[in-house]
C-alpha cells in the first residue's frame, strides 16, 4: 500500500507538487532562520564570554554584588592560590584572571603638561606571559588598527577612536590615573605601542587593554585580580555543565556569611544573556510556530482543493470496498510521504544556505565600522544538528495536521450516493 | 434462503423524503438471485434500479424489509462490515469507468487485492489473469487517459472480476459506450460469467444489454411489473 501511495504522490502532480513547495519553503525559513539565529547568538556568548564573562566568572562576594561600579577594593586576594585549586579540581578548564578597572588616561607634553585627557575604562589580561592564550580570546591581532601587539611591560593598546580624540601618537606616553587597590591615587606611565578597534560603542570611547602584571602593579594590587574566568578547555559553552561547576565551587569556596569569601557565576547568569537566551528560544519556537500554522492552514486549504478534485477517486475506493478508516490513514500516509520529501529538499537547501552563511556570512560593516573584540562585524550563521532536524517539525506536522482536519469530510461522504455520484 | 441464493430481498421498501412527502423508490420488492445469475433490471430512467443496485451493494440501506445479501443482513451492516463484504465479494461497474487516473491499467485492477492484504506474487498472477479475460493483458502498463472507452469499461470489469467476486453489480455498463464496444464488453461479460460463475445483476435500459440477459426484471416506478426467465437459447453469441 505504501509503494502504491508513493506512486500515487510522485505521479499526480497537483497533489503533490503546491504541497511540496509549501512546505519546502517553510522548512529552508525555519533551517535558515535557525542557523542563523544561533549563530548571532553563538557569536554573542563568546564575544561575552572571551571579553568579560568566561564561561564562569568568580570574583568576591562583595565584587558581584557591585560589578558594575568594577570596585577593585573588593578584588579577590590570592588569585594565585584559588586559580591553582581550580586546576586541580576542574582540570578540563582554563583558568584566567583580569582586572577591569576605570580612571583617566593622561596624555603629557614633553613639558609632562597635559595636553589631552580622557575617561578610560580598561581591561588588564595576561597577554605577555608565555603561550597566553589571551590575545586570542580577546582577538586582539585582528582588531589592531595600527602598531602592534604588546611585547614588553610598559605598553598598552588604545582604543583607535579614543587615541584619535586624544592625539596620540603611537609610541607617545599615556598615563593612567586610577585609584589603587587601597583607596589612595596611583599614577603609571605606559607607552601606546597600537590601537584597536571595538565595535562596541563604549569600549571605542575610551578603553586601554594592558597586560595583568603591570596593572596589578599601578594598582598595587599583588596577587590580586577583580575576576577569574573559567573557560571549558574546549572553548565552546556548555550551558548545564557551567552551572554545575559553579554550585560546586561555590559550595566548596563560597560563604554566604563573608562578603570577601570568592562566588562563581555561569555566563547565562550575566549580563542577562540568561534572558537573551531565553528569549532566541522563545524566538525560534515562535518562528516554527509561525510556519506550522501557516503551512498549516494553506496545507488544510490545499487538502480541501484536492479532496474535491479527488472526489471520484474516493467515491470509487469507497464502493470498491476501502473502508473510511483506511481511506483517511491512506491520506494521512500520502501527506507524511509529502511532508518527509518536502522537509528534505527544504532542509537541504536551507541547510546549503546556511553553510553559505557560516562560512561567507554578512558584512554588517557598514552598522558596525571595521572589526571588533566583543562580535565580529561579519554576522554568520551557524549550523548545527538541531538544524538538520528542525525544520521537519514544521514540515511534517503541518502536512499532517492538515490532511487530518481536511480529511475528515471522508467520514461524513455517503455511499448511498456513490453510485449516483460516479455517474458524472 | 437456500444455499445457492445469493441475495434475497423480503418486501423491500426504499424511501427518500422529498420536502415534506416522501418518495417511494422501492415499493415492496421480493426478489431472490442464485449463483451464476446473468439478469438485470429493466426500466426506465428513474424507476428506482439504482436505487435497487445500491442497497442490495450495500452502498445504502432499505427503509423497511429485510435485504439478504450472501448471508449478511444488509440493514444490520456496519460502514466497516459493509465495506470488507463488498471488498471481498462484491464488483462494482459503473457508467462511467471510473478508473484512478494517476495508476496503470495493472495498478487499477491491483488496487481491490492491495486493499485485501494479497501477497505480491499472488496479485500479479490474479491480476494479469484478470486482464486476459478482459483481452487487454498487453495494455497492463497503459494510463486510463490512452484507452477508448471501451478499453476502460473492459479494465473496470477486470477490477471488479480481479477479486474473484461472487457478485458483480453493473449499473448501465454500456451507458457510455457505442454499440460496437457495447457488444464486445457484454460478450465479456457473459465468457466471465459462464467461466469464472460470476454472478451478474445489471440496472439498464440498453436493449443492447437486455438480448444478453438470461432474467428480466422489470421495474416501474418502484415496483417489480415483470420477472422473466429467458430461453438461454435466445442468446446471440
Ligand atoms: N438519495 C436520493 N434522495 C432523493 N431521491 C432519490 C435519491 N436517490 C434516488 N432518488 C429518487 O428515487 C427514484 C429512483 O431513482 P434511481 O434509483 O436513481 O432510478 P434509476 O436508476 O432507475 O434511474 C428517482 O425518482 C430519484 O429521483
Ligand atoms: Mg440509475
Amino acid at each position: 500500500m505504501f509503494r502504491f501511495l508513493l506512486k500515487g504522490v510522485l505521479r499526480d502532480r497537483s497533489r503533490s507538487l503546491f504541497p511540496v513547495l509549501v512546505i519546502v519553503a517553510g522548512v529552508m525559513l525555519t533551517v535558515f532562520m535557525y542557523s542563523w539565529l544561533s549563530g548571532v547568538l553563538n557569536d554573542m556568548f563568546d564575544s561575552n564570554a572571551s571579553l568579560q564573562t568566561g564561561h564562569v566568572k568568580i570574583t568576591t562576594r562583595a565584587y558581584a554584588a557591585q560589578s558594575v561600579q568594577r570596585p577593585n577594593d573588593l578584588a579577590i586576594i590570592g588569585v594565585d592560590s584559588l586559580i591553582a585549586e581550580c586546576e586541580a579540581k576542574f582540570s578540563d578548564m582554563v583558568w584566567l584572571p583580569r582586572i577591569e578597572f576605570g580612571g583617566l588616561i593622561d596624555i603629557p607634553d614633553e613639558n609632562m603638561e597635559t595636553r589631552a585627557q580622557g575617561p578610560t575604562f580598561g581591561i588588564a589580561a595576561k597577554i605577555l606571559s608565555k603561550n597566553s592564550i589571551e590575545k586570542d580570546l580577546l582577538n586582539l591581532e585582528q582588531a589592531i588598527v595600527s602598531g602592534r601587539m604588546l611585547q614588553q611591560s610598559g605598553e598598552i593598546l588604545i582604543a583607535d577612536e579614543f587615541a584619535k580624540k586624544l592625539k596620540v601618537n603611537l609610541n607617545e606616553t599615556a598615563t593612567l590615573i586610577s585609584s589603587t587597590m587601597h583607596g589612595s591615587t596611583s599614577l603609571y606611565n605606559f607607552t601606546v605601542v597600537g590601537t584597536v578597534h571595538f565595535g562596541i560603542n563604549a569600549m571605542d570611547r575610551g578603553a586601554i587593554i594592558a597586560d595583568l602584571a603591570d596593572i596589578q602593579t599601578a594598582l598595587d594590587m599583588e596577587d590580586a585580580a577583580s575576576e577569574v574566568l573559567g573557560f571549558f578547555d574546549d572553548f565552546h559553552y556548555k550551558i548545564k555543565k557551567s552551572g554545575l561547576v559553579s554550585e560546586q565551587f561555590n559550595k566548596l569556596y563560597s560563604d554566604p556569611q563573608e562578603e570577601f569569601s570568592p562566588v562563581m557565576v555561569a555566563l547565562a547568569n550575566q549580563n542577562g544573556l540568561a534572558d537573551m537566551l531565553h528569549m532566541a528560544t522563545a524566538g525560534i519556537s515562535i518562528i516554527v510556530g509561525i510556519f506550522l500554522f501557516v503551512m498549516f492552514v494553506v496545507l488544510w486549504n490545499a487538502g480541501l482543493m484536492g479532496s474535491i478534485r479527488r472526489y471520484g477517486e474516493i467515491g470509487v475506493r469507497l464502493a470498491i470496498g476501502e473502508d473510511k478508516g483506511h481511506l483517511y490513514r491512506a491520506m494521512l500516509m500520502e501527506s507524511l510521504i509529502i511532508g518527509v520529501i518536502g522537509s528534505l529538499i527544504g532542509t537541504a537547501i536551507g541547510l546549503t544556505f546556511s553553510y553559505i552563511m557560516q562560512y561567507k556570512g554578512i558584512d554588517m560593516g557598514s552598522t558596525m565600522k571595521n572589526s571588533t573584540i566583543l562580535m565580529s562585524n561579519i554576522y554568520r550563521a551557524r549550523v548545527t544538528t538541531t538544524s538538520y532536524v528542525i525544520g521537519f517539525i514544521p514540515g511534517i506536522l503541518a502536512t499532517f495536521l492538515g490532511t487530518a482536519v481536511s480529511g475528515i469530510g471522508i467520514y461524513k461522504r455517503q455511499t448511498s450516493q456513490l453510485f449516483k455520484e460516479l455517474e458524472v | 434462503m437456500q444455499d445457492s441464493q445469493l441475495i434475497e430481498t423480503q418486501n423491500l421498501v426504499k424511501k427518500f423524503p422529498m420536502g415534506r412527502e416522501t418518495l417511494v423508490a422501492l415499493d415492496n420488492i421480493s426478489l431472490s438471485f442464485s449463483k451464476g445469475e446473468f439478469s438485470g433490471i429493466i426500466g426506465p430512467s428513474g424507476s428506482g434500479k439504482t436505487t435497487f443496485l445500491n442497497i442490495i451493494g450495500t452502498l445504502d440501506v432499505p427503509s423497511e424489509g429485510n435485504v439478504n445479501v450472501l448471508g449478511a443482513q444488509v440493514e444490520n451492516l456496519s460502514h466497516k462490515e459493509a465495506a470488507q463484504l463488498r471488498n471481498r465479494h462484491i464488483g462494482f461497474i459503473f457508467q462511467t469507468f471510473n478508473l484512478l487516473p494517476v495508476y496503470t491499467v495493472f495498478e487499477n485492477v491491483e488496487f481491490p487485492l492491495l486493499l485485501q492484504g494479497v501477497p505480491v506474487d499472488k496479485r500479479k498472477q490474479a491480476v494479469m489473469d484478470a486482464l486476459d479475460w478482459v483481452g487487454l493483458a498487453d495494455r497492463a502498463k497503459s494510463r486510463p487517459n490512452q484507452l477508448s472507452g471501451g478499453e476502460s469499461q473492459r479494465v473496470a470489469i477486470a477490477r471488479a472480476i480481479v477479486k474473484k467476486p461472487s457478485l458483480i453489480l453493473a449499473d448501465e455498463p454500456t451507458a457510455n459506450l457505442d454499440a460496437e464496444n457495447s457488444h464486445n464488453v457484454l460478450q465479456t461479460m457473459v465468457q466471465l460469467n459462464q467461466e469464472l460463475e460470476a454472478t451478474f445483476i445489471f440496472s439498464t435500459h440498453d436493449e443492447k444489454v437486455i438480448q444478453y440477459l438470461r432474467r428480466k426484471i422489470s421495474l416501474i416506478d418502484g415496483k417489480v411489473v415483470k420477472d422473466e426467465a429467458m430461453d438461454l437459447v435466445a442468446q446471440p453469441s
